[in-house]
């Protein structure tokens, strides 16, 4: 019987750090398997040989932050079937969209003598800002797990199994001692997405949200029992505005106790 | 004759970077006119949001620089912010440091040897078109890299982005039962690695050598990664708070990233080379042993023998790590604690492409003021642009793509790391 044709994959990059593609290339024990079932396409991290479009996978890593790219991700769109956004930065706008709080003039000053030469958005974006996107693997990095999952998913035909509860399910699961309750330390766990195998409060430590908002989220809820138990307002601001600081729930949760903050410092 | 052939060749991406840039190359009558590594990597201005952060995030910001080395964003930040507040990381938690550290060694230099640039010796396009014939070589590349990975992600927790470090040492610590885990993988890939060492060191380099200024820390106890001074081939040694001194950073227009230059003396590199030829008497015994058996002796000028070096740092990195585990008792608490003070802390640490550097002001709320961050690719750059200038004129004679083909091998050569410069590689090459 003649073996289908093997589905294009094509992975591509926007303002990012480069790890969650590198979580492709780290699956040392997947990465001939998965060589053998999908055709590497376009993976410039990975390969020089380039094969053109339509594309039946790609997957997109990164943030939109300059006009280039705006146009760029608007014609991968046109040449792929099933577009995934890996990542906090392609999903949320990443650690960069931090600039979507400031004025990004101010930011290119600081950081360059010649702020001229620098061509920029006023805010960095998720893909979804400007394309559709089929589905979206949180995290900063996303697991290997879930990225052999979304793939396997997709070489079926089938829907990934990827969770949408909160992190506090992870840590139930494994039996790991809550950290709010055991140490009083500040934990995002309850309203971040699961996926990672809640490793922070695994190793002491609370998790800082590098998932994302989990589905019907309630920070307010959260973040008034942490200022209740005395953590300034100002820091809780800080908690909310790192990888995912850009995301919906966060962003909100993050403006709203920004003003609380404000407040203080004035009244 | 080649210069007076009129060719334009333009080649849209330079690939097995991590990262964006691209090549122009204008050659006239076999001169180079005009010759610019051009970085598109977006600017992240970490440097400007990192203001305002507490100084106990600096480490999980700065790793999302790069994926690829979070670790040495993570040590390199935490060094200059201990130097601030006076505290000393001794004993077991510097051990376990050294360990994660090596792990994103063995890591980082077993993926940039066998899936990057390996295939620029053999005539692949990637690791997985050679895995078609070569399959043993890249399974063994992949294990050697799931060694490092491992390690990492017992004491960071995962691989990218390690959640365990903190100013001051770790948020939990590993019993010494989970490390002896890791002895017999870190054996074997030391031994693939020797293994592969011996068959790379039979490969075609190109001639080519220049007689480069190195950089490097240096360290008087060990082949210096976690901290020490700056050595300079060139120059005296100097403490890494008289880095700013003597490096400058120079904005180009068409790059993203900032030129570093050694004041009044120009370009420099850093990376495996530097470290192999300032530091080669602090490798381990069997890595000094396997880099004499292959030839591969200080100083070593050619960097297409950079393929060699990483694999002899591999060596090395696999053989202190068995010996730090060997030696590993559990330290009584995971940190060390610390009070805020205002102040400047200096940092830096080799990232596996090399020297790192941070700086941070802080003021006495804990809060950065002012962060200043050289990664290693950003003071490589302007170094890469010379070898360049100074090879093409020699490969003029090849077919254009046999050319084109070289000068990304060239700039493989430094590993470079895009992302942390500040992504695009395009290369683009005029002859007239």
């Amino acid at each position: 019987m003649a073996r289908r044709r093997k589905p294009k994959l094509a992975v591509w990059k926007f303002a990012s750090c480069d790890g969650c593609q590198l979580t492709l290339l780290d699956c040392e024990d997947e990465l001939l398997t998965l060589a053998d079932e999908l055709e590497i396409a376009y993976f410039l991290e990975a390969s020089r040989a380039v094969v053109r479009g339509p594309y039946d996978l790609s997957l997109v890593e990164g943030s939109i932050s300059t006009p280039e790219q705006v146009e760029q991700i608007r014609e991968i769109r046109r040449q792929s079937r099933f577009l995934v956004t890996i990542g906090a930065c392609a999903t949320a706008g990443g650690i960069q969209a931090l600039r979507n709080f400031a004025d990004v003039r101010d930011f290119l000053e600081q950081v360059y003598a010649r702020p001229e030469y620098i061509r920029t958005l006023e805010k960095s974006l998720p893909a979804s800002a400007y394309v559709p996107v089929d589905f979206e693997l949180r995290g900063c990095p996303i697991g290997k797990g879930p990225l052999l999952e979304l793939i396997s998913a997709f070489l079926n035909g089938r829907r990934p199994q990827i969770p949408n509860y909160s992190v506090c399910v992870e840590c139930k699961r494994h039996g790991t001692v809550c950290v709010m309750v055991a140490q009083g330390t500040p934990c995002l766990g309850p309203i971040t997405q699961a996926g990672c195998g809640a490793l922070c409060p695994a190793y002491r430590r609370g998790c800082y949200g590098c998932f994302g908002p989990m589905e019907t989220p309630n920070p307010h809820s959260l973040g008034n029992w942490l200022l209740a138990r005395g953590m300034a307002a100002p820091d809780l601001v800080r908690l909310l505005r790192t990888f995912n600081a850009y995301a919906p729930a966060f962003k909100e949760a993050g403006e709203r106790y920004a003003g609380i903050a404000e407040a203080d410092r004035s009244g | 004759m080649p210069g007076s052939r009129k060719l334009t060749v333009r080649v849209e991406a330079l690939a097995r970077v991590e990262g964006e840039g691209a090549l122009h190359l204008r050659v006239h009558n076999g001169q180079v006119r005009e010759l610019r590594l051009e970085i598109y990597e977006p600017p992240r201005f970490f440097e400007a949001f990192l203001r305002g952060r507490r100084l106990e995030e600096a480490p999980d910001i700065t790793a999302r620089i790069c994926g690829i080395c979070p670790v040495a964003y993570q040590m390199s930040a935490c060094n200059a912010l201990e130097s601030l507040l006076g505290l000393s990381v001794r004993g077991p938690l510097r051990d376990l440091r050294l360990l994660l550290y090596y792990g994103e060694w063995i890591e980082s230099h077993a993926l940039h040897m066998f899936l990057l640039h390996l295939p620029d010796f053999l005539g692949y396009e990637s690791a997985l078109h050679m895995a078609r014939d070569h399959p043993e070589w890249v399974q063994k590349g992949l294990q050697i890299k799931k060694a490092g990975n491992a390690l990492l992600a017992r004491i960071g927790g995962r691989e990218v982005h390690p959640i365990n470090v903190r100013v001051g040492g770790f948020y939990s610590v590993p019993s010494r039962r989970a490390l002896l885990e890791h002895q017999e993988d870190l054996a074997r890939a030391r031994d693939l690695m020797i293994e592969a060492l011996r068959w790379m060191a039979g490969l075609e380099f190109p001639e080519f050598e220049e007689d480069y200024e190195f950089v490097a820390l240096s360290h008087p106890e060990e082949y210096a990664i976690l901290e020490g001074q700056v050595r300079f081939s060139h120059g005296r040694l100097a403490p890494v708070s008289a880095f700013e001194e003597i490096i400058e950073e120079i904005h180009v227009p068409y790059s993203n990233a900032l030129h570093a230059v050694i004041r009044g003396r120009g370009s420099y590199m850093v990376g495996p080379l530097a470290r192999f030829n300032l530091n080669f008497s602090q490798l381990s015994p069997l890595a000094q042993e396997v880099a004499a058996s292959i030839g591969l002796m200080p100083p070593v000028r050619n960097p297409f023998r950079s393929l060699l070096v990483r694999g002899i740092e591999v060596i090395h990195a696999c053989e202190e790590a068995m010996r730090l585990i060997d030696r590993y008792e559990p330290p009584d608490r995971p940190f060390e604690p610390f009070e805020v003070q205002a102040g400047t802390g200096f940092g830096a640490s080799e990232a596996p492409r090399g020297l790192l550097y941070h700086r941070y002001r802080i003021n006495a709320e804990g809060l950065i003021e002012e962060a200043r961050i050289i990664p290693p690719t950003s003071q490589n750059q302007r170094r890469i642009e010379d070898d360049l200038r100074k090879l093409v004129p020699q490969l003029l004679s090849l077919p254009r793509d046999a050319l084109t083909w070289r000068c990304e091998q060239a700039i493989r050569n430094y590993d470079p790391c895009i992302s942390c410069a500040t992504h695009f590689l395009r290369l683009e090459l005029v002859e007239e």
